[in-house]
């Protein structure tokens, strides 16, 4: 069985046939529709996790066809313990995100709905390409729908966001396109991952062609000081758009670290991982003072994903398992909790229109149900032990500490200014009285909204309260990696 | 000199020449207003000279006729065939918009084309100076004359005489410099100049003086800065259904003639052109890029793309010599190819969608009247938005690959030179992507303005061709392997006959 070829090709042939047939005037299929291909397409991505085999470190279900013999690029797929959990992340939050739009869309949602499953399978085509080109073909192709997204359904500044969006992330991927293609040279005709891995290069090339990786990774994740396109967009894009750039779209940045940059210039890599870990702690300390001052609620979770990204980006180049782990860990936690949090605003902007901060207060007294996962997921955004936020951030201390001290005892300081903005918003937003009309008329979430933030709920506690099966899947593809960035390519 | 061989090599253009003949006879009792019969004859003659050029094609064979005044092999046959193609696409989606303009009050539109592309294809089959240089002229001059086929409207004629005298100058230009070589080398056979120039005994400084003219000419041609000038007026005036044409088939025949005077004729002079190459790449994608920007005439945009379009085509040619070494050859001029074949197939689906929205009195040239085009068909504005994509290069649409493999091309080459050149046209692209982008902003962010909201009709050949267009383009762009390794393998047969 073709596992990784139906995760990938389902919510795309679906994608395709609601984009091709449906119609405004029948939306009720098309929203059944849709439900239809993300559920499908989230039990098709279950097999994976069930018969992976956790003590390996090599790649799993994989797939290999030619597919553009003039440049040998080969449709080869596979998954290892750093790329399992992504897979069936994004399967479950395009299921999240196609019920949280619902009845929110009314216009054109057989596009909406479309966009929403096609960008599902290229994303998951993106974690489970081995080969470098068919990699870039997905993480290319990803911004055509998100730029749609963006543009077709966003607020008042919509097409600003969609273009910076656009030509922001296409700049970082270009340079990386010209990387690619000379190492296709290099390696004597071959855009295979794991070949690539192997090939010596001297301290030059590796150095440059971590440069290039990170114009298109760090854009991507986004690190400091190139992060200034993602509080722009995350404001502007409809609800489900800021749900799946944030839980899943960063991480194709961070994931990129992992596949290309570490590996493939691991010299280049540990020569410039103090440069790396100064930008991570910039974007956890500095950006978390940011998030503190925001007036918006959008803007101050898109400034919190970046200080989150942070800790994930910190985790990788301290090269200890620990931060390693932790990193993966806290991207996949960052994935839950980031989406919620962008859900809850969505459900307060369906009802007030409104994201600024100042509108509100009050709101537990009108949606004391909403109020309540409101607060578990602000408790996962500060880390909270008990829920999902704080494996992570724990792991990626420790690995901090262990490395140095002083590096870990900064990243430390986030989890205060963390808890800072977080709760700050929520005590604006949620506690004291009602502050006007419309947090008056406020009424409490549906049962459809309860469900999606139940299912994320459920998810986020239950990734604090018992990790291990997390992190049991990743222990050996991280050690392979540790062990293999560890060896010079010099020679 | 002239045997059986040879008639077989000249078949395709026998057909059309003859047929066009008889199309333009046919035509003179033809009544109804849309020309149907005239319609369905030209169909029938390019299927038919598409069906023959492709089996010539896959037959793969290198032959000459009439003394190696001609020759057959598989990148012309190919290039024919897709040349073919593309006038059917034009013809397709050109005749009801002619109709509405008053253009198919004779069959000119229609037997104008057909002998257009038989200058073309005598462009592509040439294998002399001057049969190439009569092809080139038998396809402007067509040209023109289509150009000016409105002639009652002021842009159009404006347009007609700049291409004309333009045009003119740079055949001028192309045929001293071919005169100059002739005079170097004492031939006007594509071969034999190219073996007088290997023995050296020819006086260099002649031939290169010769050269600058001729890749002047060509420049013009294809029109690359700084010899752009016309290009984006004519695609203006032009009425839209022949700007298409001059847009797309005779694109093909431009490579293909600059492939057998700069490859297979000069290629001993590589070190010499590339560099010209390189200045009028650079050139070319600087002020496209950064001049199409600036428009909001739909037409005129696509012409400054064209523009930058034609400097990477003009990159992947420049890659193919290095430092006299031939290895990467093939892939150079095999991408070159590549990169040309998926222009124009980008260029047809974007300018059918243009004819499509325009009726009577209203021309819909503007990038705003594109505006809300979701709204009014989703599966036009699909089409707009996969062909501006493919320009702008995302993949995985067929755009992507083309420049890829010329990045490839340039890369493999492995000089910092031509590193600066993939890195300034990767980032130059960049600014590509804003104004294609543009386009698919205007289609689906922006409300429908009241001047454009008629309905949107449409012949059922013109919908079925339109979509088929934008199907290749993702299909080409999911699956490029086939016309890679065609591309690819038809440079290799030209490059063999050369000897190297």
């Amino acid at each position: 069985m073709a596992l990784l070829s139906l995760a990938i090709w389902t919510p795309i042939v679906f994608g395709v046939i609601l984009l091709a047939l449906g119609r405004d005037e029948h939306v009720k299929a098309v929203r059944a529709l849709a439900l239809m291909g993300a559920l499908v397409s989230l039990l098709l991505t279950l097999p994976l996790h069930l018969q992976f085999q956790v003590d390996t470190s090599a790649m799993q279900f994989v797939e290999k066809a030619e597919w553009i013999a003039h440049f040998n690029v080969h449709y080869h797929l596979g998954v290892d313990g750093i790329s399992l959990w992504f897979v069936l992340l994004t399967a479950f939050m395009t299921v999240i995100v196609v019920i949280a739009g619902w009845e929110v869309i009314e216009y054109r949602v057989n596009q909406y709905m479309g966009a929403f499953l096609i960008l599902s399978g290229l994303m998951i085509g993106v974690f489970t390409a081995l080969d470098a080109m068919l990699f870039f073909v997905f993480f290319e192709a990803t911004l055509i729908p998100m730029y749609l997204i963006i543009g077709i359904w966003g607020g008042p500044n919509k097409i600003y966001a969609a273009f910076k969006f656009f030509l922001y992330t296409l700049l970082g991927s270009l340079l990386m396109l010209v990387a690619l293609v000379y190492l296709y040279n290099k390696s004597g005709g071959s855009f295979d991952l794991a070949q690539w891995h192997k090939l010596p290069l001297d301290m030059t090339a590796q150095t440059l062609l971590f440069f290039a990786f990170f114009a298109a990774f760090a854009v991507k994740v986004p690190m400091w000081p190139v992060h200034t396109w993602l509080p722009d967009v995350h404001v502007e894009a409809p609800t489900g758009g800021s749900a799946v750039l944030a839980a899943i779209m960063l991480k194709l940045g961070a994931y990129g670290f992992l596949r290309f940059s570490m590996p493939i210039a691991p010299d280049a890599s540990r020569e410039w991982a103090w440069l790396m870990i100064g930008l991570s702690l910039v974007a956890v300390i500095y950006v978390g003072l940011v998030a503190m001052v925001q007036q918006d609620m959008k803007k101050l979770v898109a400034y919190s994903s970046v200080a989150h990204m942070g800790f994930v980006t910190l985790g990788f180049f301290i090269f200890n398992d620990l931060g390693v782990a932790g990193g993966l860990v806290q991207m996949i936690a960052h994935g839950f909790v980031s989406g919620a949090m962008f859900l809850c605003i969505g459900v307060l902007y369906d009802r007030v229109h409104s994201r600024e901060i100042a509108s509100y207060g009050g709101v537990i007294n009108t949606m004391p149900k909403f109020a309540a996962f409101a607060l578990l997921f602000a408790m996962a955004n500060c880390g909270l032990p008990g829920t999902a936020g704080f494996v992570g951030e724990w792991m990626v201390i420790l690995g901090a500490v262990k490395y140095n001290f002083w590096i870990g005892l900064a990243a430390a300081t986030a989890l205060i200014f963390g808890a800072a903005y977080t709760l700050w918003m929520f005590k604006r937003v949620y506690l004291g009285p009602v502050a006007n009309d419309d947090v008056k008329n406020l009424s409490d979430i549906n049962s459809r909204e309860f469900l999606v933030l139940g299912l994320l709920a459920l998810a986020v506690l239950y990734m604090g309260i018992y990790p291990k099966p997390f992190t049991d899947v990743m222990d050996a593809s991280v050690a392979d990696l540790l062990k293999h960035v560890a060896l010079s390519k010099l020679n | 000199m002239i045997d059986t061989l040879s008639w077989f090599v000249v078949y395709p253009e026998i057909i059309l020449l003859v047929m066009t003949c008889v199309i333009a006879l046919v035509d003179l009792s033809v009544r109804s207003p849309g020309r149907g019969l005239t319609y369905a004859l030209t169909m029938l003659t390019l299927a038919w000279v598409a069906i023959v050029t492709a089996s010539h094609a896959i037959a793969g064979e290198t032959v000459y006729g009439f003394g190696k005044m001609v020759v057959s092999e598989p990148m012309g046959n190919w290039l024919k065939c897709f040349a073919a193609l593309a006038l059917m696409a034009t013809i397709v989606y050109g005749r009801p918009y002619a109709a509405d303009r008053d253009m198919l009050r004779g069959g000119e539109f229609f037997t104008l084309g057909l002998t257009s592309l038989l200058g073309a294809f005598l462009m592509i089959s040439g294998h002399n100076f001057l049969v190439l240089y009569m092809g080139l002229e038998l396809m402007t001059l067509s040209s023109y004359a289509m150009v000016a086929l409105r002639r009652d409207q002021a842009r159009a004629t404006e347009a007609a005489m700049k291409y004309f005298v333009l045009g003119a100058l740079a055949s001028g230009f192309l045929l001293y410099g071919l005169s100059m070589i002739y005079g170097a080398t004492g031939s006007l056979d594509v071969a034999e100049v190219f073996k007088a120039i290997v023995s050296r005994e020819v006086k260099h400084q002649v031939l290169v003086f010769g050269l600058v003219f001729v890749v002047a000419g060509l420049a013009f041609k294809i029109g690359a800065v700084p010899f752009h000038m016309w290009l984006p007026d004519v695609y203006h005036g032009a009425p839209t259904a022949v700007t298409l044409a001059i847009a797309a088939a005779p694109q093909l025949a431009a490579f293909a003639i600059v492939v057998r005077i700069l490859v297979q004729g000069l290629l001993p002079l590589a070190i010499d052109w590339q560099q010209m190459l390189g200045v009028l790449a650079v050139a070319s994608l600087l002020i496209g890029n950064l001049a199409a920007v600036a428009q909001t005439n739909l037409k005129r945009m696509l012409a400054f793309s064209t523009i930058a379009q034609m400097g990477f085509f003009l990159l992947a040619m420049l890659a193919g010599v290095v430092r006299g070494d031939m290895v990467n050859a093939q892939s150079a001029y095999g991408s070159a190819m590549f990169y040309v074949v998926t222009y124009v197939l980008t260029t047809l689906a974007v300018f059918g969608v243009i004819m499509l929205l325009a009726r009577q009195g209203f021309e819909s040239e503007e990038i705003a009247d594109l505006a809300g085009l979701n709204q009014r068909s989703p599966l036009y504005a699909g089409v707009m938005a996969v062909g501006m994509f493919s320009l702008a290069g995302v993949p995985p649409l067929v755009g992507f690959y083309a420049k890829l493999s010329v990045l490839d091309a340039l890369i493999s080459a492995q000089g910092t030179e031509y590193m600066a050149l993939a890195i300034f046209a990767v980032l130059i692209s960049l600014v590509g992507a804003f104004y294609y982008l543009r386009v698919v902003k205007v289609m689906y962010f922006d409300p429908v303005p009241a001047h454009v909201a008629a309905p949107i009709e449409s012949g059922r050949d013109v919908r079925l061709v339109l979509t088929l267009n934008a199907g290749l383009i993702v299909l080409v762009g999911l699956l490029p392997g086939g016309l890679m390794s065609l591309c690819a393998q038809s440079m290799a047969s030209v490059l063999k006959s050369i000897g190297t």
